[in-house]
């Protein structure tokens, strides 16, 4: 049976009475546990253990200090987390010891030896080691605090707030930060009050697009007649984005609190999570989150006591880019090839098994739990105008500190990559970055200026996408990653419009052919003529935007294509069959063999005067024996069209 | 190309049988069915195709056709070391494709092909999600970050001498054993 209130209609306050009951006493029990974590004065451990973190070492991090503290006799507890966003600190931990004195201090790249290391002399001896710290976490007059560090200190953190702090297998720790308040809260008033606030905060949808949320979430309100559903995208396929993930696996409750707000505002009573099965982490993560928010009523049946019931599930993704698009990602949960089709109707007219379908990305979602704690007009205070509140990046590629960012939308690129990432290493030139992923555009240096959101990017050629950003050093050639992303989309077409599925085909095959040096005359009129057909000739967003990585390198970064085509030169001395590596004989040291040894095909030799050359038949270009060659000598070069570097024969009788 | 299945995949193809009774017979469940064979058997092989259609009352060919669609599902099985090379674009820019040939050289294999004895095969990925640690490959379970050609070689040559450890730890203790009777 029902209880489901009628739009408009407020509950009775007995039924609010019980709310303020029932979720207090989850609040107090929550709030008893962190006082009584933070009133023990055992040191603590704080690990980021994401997928990120694992890759980088974490586990064993962990385990070296759980070895080490239990070899010391040392009491301490060990607070695992997610991702902080600072990939380059992987793995990273913060360490409390309150008897030393210190304030809390951040550690990176924390290796099972160093992990050993800090047990003993951090916390055994008191001598936090200076040397090995980034920051503490909070001023003090000791040590420097890690917000005297840009990459923190100028961020603002809206739906990562959490992220890094709290154990996203525990419930209760989103509960102590105010968490699941605004959902205790919105039961309370008619769902026309929280579809209010998302409405009046602007909130744009994040899986690229930036279609406003509220709107949607309207159309769906419209469908008195339907049932409906609502679905949180993390179907993130991009190739160099991953917040989505980080986001699920770091703190999935706020997520969850957004998709519950969702469903009570549009009156849906089933939820669905999907996610890509290729995150295990996040699907277990999540998994783990659904079930102990229906232990703790705060969703499935009767929640609260407020009468409104919201069943919640994980759908496992398998995997195809083309199924973030909301038609092809309800096909793909009713067990058919992800095939986009036409709107409209739209989802949140007909849509998963005929259910009016609210489908939103999770940043969305996330962001929707501190719009309603704290207000529209105090979202509407961080951002642009016409696109307010916070925007995530992932940023990498050639930067100093890549990761996760979240910054209010409006900043520049160049605030974002030179100030809070640190700009290029090895103090190489900027040449681009590439924003949106497949869909996206590079943007060259002209474009630093530009401020980050949706529409500006869009009239730059860009497009803001998932959040991807690879920035691109002057080693990078254009037209290669024009052919990447081509190669990504050309795959992921799901082959339904022929402009998609045989253009794209095409375009890669131009792009393939420029980059081996068999470019002719005509081919850029062919590339920009072709794109505007897959353009216009395509239904889904894949392929009307498959392009963009062609078309804007095109319009910024013409004259590569052109010594591609005309030369056969590769301007940037990347694309393999264009370029040569060579030793320079007059820097060359006698005796030194740092580049043979490392050679994975051995094609450096000895020259007679004991130097070394390279057998260009035998070489396949893979830059090793540069990175190895001492900085000293630093005598390999590498040299666009290949026929410019110097020949050096192999003496005959090396062999004997 | 032909799979052969082993006497262990038929083994595992039996019990699937029973399990499949578990889901209902709609459309919808084909996914989760497939994901829930491709986790035991790590292949999709065409019996179990077949097996699957009858079970859900729908033509193979359209369980093929949603099989193929979808990048998860896999169709030769894996090697017992499977290596997963990352090609996403943090991964392409640091020359993730350079790692991957130097797989292919060294394994004597290409992308999609799993070696005789079935002990490696390599599959190239579109992004694993740590970018930061560009470029990236994974092996079995282990992700190795920061990857470079002349990494390549230590990582097969790991597994291989692991191995060859464990061979001979086998035959001391097999020759132990005859030696004691």
């Amino acid at each position: 049976m029902k209880k489901q209130k009628e739009k408009g209609k407020r509950l009775n306050p007995i039924d609010n009475k019980i709310i303020d009951e029932k979720f207090g006493a989850i609040f107090a029990e929550a709030q008893r546990r962190k006082k009584e974590r933070q009133n023990n004065s055992i040191p603590k451990i704080h690990i980021g253990l994401s997928t990120c973190g694992i890759a980088a070492g974490a586990m064993e991090t962990k385990t070296a200090f759980e070895e080490t503290l239990s070899q010391l006799g040392i009491e301490a507890q060990i607070h695992c987390v997610g991702c902080i966003g600072h990939c380059y600190a992987e793995p990273w931990v913060i360490i409390e010891n309150p008897e030393s004195g210190f304030p809390p201090i951040f550690y990176p790249q924390v290796t099972a030896g160093k992990a050993k290391m800090l047990t003993k002399l951090y916390l055994e001896e008191g001598d936090p080691r200076l040397e090995h710290i980034l920051g503490a976490m909070e001023e003090n007059d000791m040590i420097p605090s890690v917000w005297e560090f840009s990459r923190f200190s100028r961020e603002k953190r809206i739906v990562m707030d959490l992220c890094g702090k709290i154990d996203p297998d525990d419930i209760n720790e989103y509960i102590a930060e105010d968490g699941y308040s605004s959902w205790a809260k919105a039961l309370k008033s008619p769902p026309d009050e929280v579809l209010k606030q998302v409405l009046g905060s602007g909130l744009r949808g994040r899986g690229g697009a930036g279609f406003p949320t509220g709107k949607k979430w309207q159309l769906a309100l419209k469908q008195t007649h339907l049932e409906k559903i609502v679905i949180c995208n993390a179907d993130e396929g991009d190739p160099g984005a991953y917040m989505d993930r980080t986001i699920l696996e770091s703190n999935p409750h706020q997520v969850l609190e957004g998709l519950a707000l969702c469903a009570y505002a549009i009156g849906a009573h089933k939820a669905l999570f999907y996610v890509r099965a290729e995150y295990p982490l996040a699907v277990k993560t999540i998994q783990n989150a659904i079930s102990q928010a229906m232990e703790s009523g705060i969703i499935g049946k009767d929640i609260l006591g407020s009468g409104f019931d919201l069943e919640m599930d994980v759908f496992q993704g398998s995997g195809a880019f083309v199924c973030g698009e909301e038609t092809a990602l309800i096909l793909s949960m009713e067990g058919s090839r992800g095939m986009p089709y036409h709107r409209p109707p739209y989802p949140a007219e007909r849509g998963f098994q005929g259910l009016s379908t609210v489908i939103n990305n999770v940043k969305t979602l996330a962001a929707v739990p501190p719009i309603l704690k704290n207000g529209a007009s105090w979202y509407r205070q961080t951002g642009t105008q016409k696109s307010p509140g916070t925007a995530i990046f992932s940023v990498v590629g050639n930067v100093t500190h890549p990761g996760l960012v979240e910054i209010p939308m409006g900043v520049t690129l160049r605030t974002l990559i030179f100030d809070i990432c640190g700009g290029i290493p090895d103090k190489k030139k900027f040449k681009a970055a590439q924003i949106g992923g497949p869909s996206g555009g590079c943007l060259p240096e002209e474009f630093l200026d530009t401020p980050i959101d949706f529409d500006s990017l869009i009239e730059a050629g860009a497009m803001m996408g998932s959040g991807g950003m690879v920035v691109l050093d002057e080693d990078t050639c254009m037209v290669d990653v024009a052919k990447y992303f081509l190669d990504f989309t050309q795959k992921e077409s799901c082959g339904k419009c022929t402009f998609c599925r045989i253009g794209t085909w095409h375009l890669l095959s131009i792009l393939q052919r420029l980059t081996i040096g068999e470019g002719q005359e005509g081919d850029i009129e062919k590339l920009e003529q072709l794109s505007h057909d897959i353009k216009n000739g395509s239904l889904c967003g894949l392929g009307k935007t498959a392009p963009n990585p062609v078309l804007t390198s095109l319009k910024y970064f013409r004259e590569e294509y052109e010594a591609h085509i005309k030369e056969g030169r590769c301007p940037a001395a990347s694309c393999r069959a264009l370029s040569a590596f060579y030793i320079d004989l007059d820097k060359c040291a006698r005796g030194c063999d740092a580049c043979v040894g490392c050679c994975p095909v051995d094609a450096v030799f000895t020259t007679s005067s004991r130097k070394k050359g390279i057998d260009q038949q035998l070489c396949v270009k893979c830059g090793e024996c540069k990175v190895h060659c001492p900085p000293d000598y630093n005598a390999i070069f590498r040299i666009s069209p290949a026929h410019l570097a110097p020949i050096i024969e192999r003496p005959k009788e090396e062999n004997q | 190309m032909d799979v052969i299945l082993t006497s262990e995949d038929k083994v595992i193809i039996e019990k699937l049988g029973s399990r499949l009774t578990q889901y209902e017979k709609v459309k919808t469940n084909l996914i989760p069915i497939l994901q829930m064979i491709q986790e035991e058997l790590k292949y999709l092989p065409p019996e179990v195709i077949k097996m699957v259609a009858k079970y859900l009352e729908i033509p193979g060919s359209e369980v093929y056709g949603v099989a193929t669609f979808y990048n998860q599902f896999k169709f030769n099985p894996p090697g017992k070391n499977p290596i997963k090379v990352c090609l996403g674009t943090a991964c392409h820019v640091k020359a993730g494709d350079i790692i991957l040939e130097n797989f292919e050289r060294k394994l004597g294999i290409s992308e999609g092909q799993t070696t005789e004895d079935r002990e490696f095969s390599i599959e190239r990925v579109a992004c694993v999600g740590c970018c930061a640690l560009a470029p990236v490959a994974i092996m079995g379970d282990t992700v190795h970050g920061h990857m470079a050609p002349s990494k390549v070689e230590g990582l097969i040559l790991r597994v291989q001498v692991e191995h060859e450890k464990a061979e001979r730890e086998r035959q001391k203790i097999e020759s132990d054993r005859q030696q004691n009777n």
